[in-house]
Parts: C-alpha cells; structure tokens; sequence
C-alpha cells in the first residue's frame, strides 16, 4: 500500500485495518502524533488528511491510500510554522503529550478561517483535551498565530 | 305501528348507523395516514432524529444526550473548521476489530445546513409532516427527490446498519420506503394536529 506522508511516498506492508496512527507511529518511526485514547475522545493523535484535521486512531489505513497525509513533523519542513512559532513565544506547552494534536488542529482551523475569534477557536479545539490545563495560553497562541499570516508571516 | 313498518324502521336505523360507522372509521384513519405514521416512526428513530434537531449540538447514542466534544452543526451542517463531522466520522463504520464505543461512520456524515434544520425531533405528526413536505425547509426537494433521498442517500441507509452498540431504525428499510411511496400516492396528506 502507498501512503503520502508529509510529501513523501511509502510503501508500507500492514494490514488494511491497521488503524493510521499505529502506521505512523509504528511502521514509519513518525511518533510526534500521539496515542491518547484510540477512540477519537481526546485529540491527541490529530493529523491532516487533504488538509483537514483527522483523529489518526480510528482511521483504517487503507483509507488513507492515495490522499494528502500530513504529521506534525510536515507541518512545516523548518518547524517554523505561525502556529509553531506562536507556542513558543507563549510558552504554551506544559507536559506537553496533547500539544501535538492541539497544534494541528488549530492549523486546520487557520487555514479555514484567517482570523478566528474565541467561539470560533473554542469550537475547533473543543475536542482536543489538555490535562494539564493551557487552554487558555492555547487560545491566546491562535490569536498570536493569526497575526502573523501578513506577507512575510508577519502581521 | 305494524310489524312491516318496524322491520322497515329497524333496517334503516341499521343502514344509518353501518353508514355512520364508516363515516367514523374513514374519518379516523384516511388514506395516507397510516403510511404517514410509519414514515414517522422511522424519522423520529434516535438514529434519524439525533441529527434533525431544532439547536445546533447534535445528540448521539440511543438515548439521544448531546454529543460530546461540544461538537456543532456548523455553517454548512459538516461541523466547523478545525473539528469538521469528518474528522471523526469516516466513510464507513469502522472495523468490528476496533471494538465498541468508536465514532461510527458513513459517507457525508452531516446535520442539515443551519438554514435548514430540517428538524424531526420533538414535532407532532402534523408538524412533521407538513415540515417534510415544506421545500423552504427540507434543502428543496419535492415529494419524488424526498423519496429518492430516504431510498438511497448512504447515509439514510446507515440507519439501519448504525455498528457496534447502536440500535437500527426498528422499521426494515424497504418497508419504510414502501409506506413513504403510498403516503405520497394519496397525495401526502397531513394528519393533525
């Protein structure tokens, strides 16, 4: 099976019903995205499929065939992306086993809607949970990441 | 009075009340009407209605409580940006190997658009039916395309093969379209209230 992972082709040999995020993990060494719940309850193992946010667990692999993966390792090649940047200047993460996830889909969401309000943030990332409890910082790095889609990544 | 008049008025008091009777049954239970309460039956399934909701968080499960995630419609019925139906819900249920408590799945998981609910829950017959039939709120459709759509969209049908731990519409599917095709063919009436 052909998979399209972060711009690059593999050719992996699994089972069709292996679930994506044990391909990505297990199979490709990619272990940015993480294992929350495997049930889709929580957000953590959130990728890109097409450039829409998907819950990577209870995803079959075989439904990925063919289209547009992207991990948080390919968000951006440099690590650079507004969203990335915006958490490191907020110093957002605290443990930081969601913030994978969390970043991911709030890249989903500005590429969607450029300047996101609170409701509209709240709605987006309502189901990636955060155990330690940024969601505040989180939601001011949306904001801070929103800023910067100016030329140049600057506001 | 002679025997032959009573014989004679007893057999027109009986025709009078055999008419009556009818003129009751007919007016209970007119055509359609019967037809009409099994399309309902089918709509107000928490498999159909948990979606056909008057607010904008859908419901889930047989018990219809709000979904979790504080999901929402959406400004085109496939959730917001960020958090789209889809990125849940797949295009099929997924496989029974994944065990129970998994989103299910279905090709265009969605609500209706918010400016039209076409809402299910919580109407009376009459409400429902004449909602159905109000192309303002059911996307456009007249009688034929609602048939066509309660026949064939993939995910009406998911109804009734809703996966692990969710009960299907209680009404077998052919039966269903069935009663939709004869309550269209006496001219979809409403019944009241």
């Amino acid at each position: 099976m052909k998979l399209l992972v972060n711009g690059k082709e593999h050719e992996v040999t699994v089972p069709a019903d292996m679930p994506l995020l044990w391909v990505l993990r297990d199979v490709l060494g990619l272990t940015g995205t993480k294992y929350g719940c495997g049930m889709a309850q929580c957000g953590a193992c959130t990728v890109h499929l097409d450039g829409r946010a998907l819950r990577s667990c209870v995803l079959p692999v075989s439904a990925a065939a063919g289209r547009r993966i992207t991990t948080i390792e390919g968000l951006d090649p440099n690590g650079d992306h507004p969203v990335q940047r915006a958490w490191a200047e907020l110093d957002v993460v605290q443990c930081g086993y969601c913030q994978p996830g969390q970043i991911m889909a709030a890249a989903a969401l500005l590429s969607e809607t450029a300047r996101p309000s609170d409701a509209d943030i709240d709605a987006a990332l309502s189901a990636n949970l955060c155990r330690c409890g940024t969601y505040q910082r989180i939601r001011a790095a949306v904001h801070r990441a929103a800023g910067m889609t100016g030329p140049g990544g600057r506001p | 009075m002679s025997q032959a008049s009573r014989k004679l008025v007893l057999a027109a008091a009986a025709g009078l009340l055999a008419f009556g009777a009818c003129a009751v049954a007919e007016r209970s239970r007119p055509e359609g009407h019967d037809d009409f309460a099994i399309v309902q039956k089918v709509l107000q399934h928490p498999r159909c209605q948990n979606c056909h909701i008057p607010g904008d968080a859908p419901l889930q499960l047989d018990d219809g409580r709000v979904h979790g995630q504080n999901v929402v419609r959406g400004a085109h019925g496939m959730g917001t940006p960020g958090l789209g139906c889809a990125a849940c819900h797949g295009q099929s249920n997924p496989p029974a190997s994944y065990g129970a408590h998994m989103p299910p799945g279905a090709p265009n998981w969605r609500l209706p658009p918010p400016g039209q609910k076409m809402v299910f829950l919580g109407l009376t017959a009459g409400e429902l039916c004449r909602s159905l039939k109000d192309p303002a709120q059911n996307g456009g459709r007249d009688l034929e395309a609602l048939l066509h759509h309660v026949s064939e969209d993939a995910l009406v049908l998911w109804g009734w093969d809703p996966g692990h731990g969710r009960v299907p519409v209680d009404v077998p599917h052919d039966q269903f379209v069935a009663a939709f095709r004869r309550w269209i063919e006496a001219g979809a009436p409403c019944p009241e209230p």
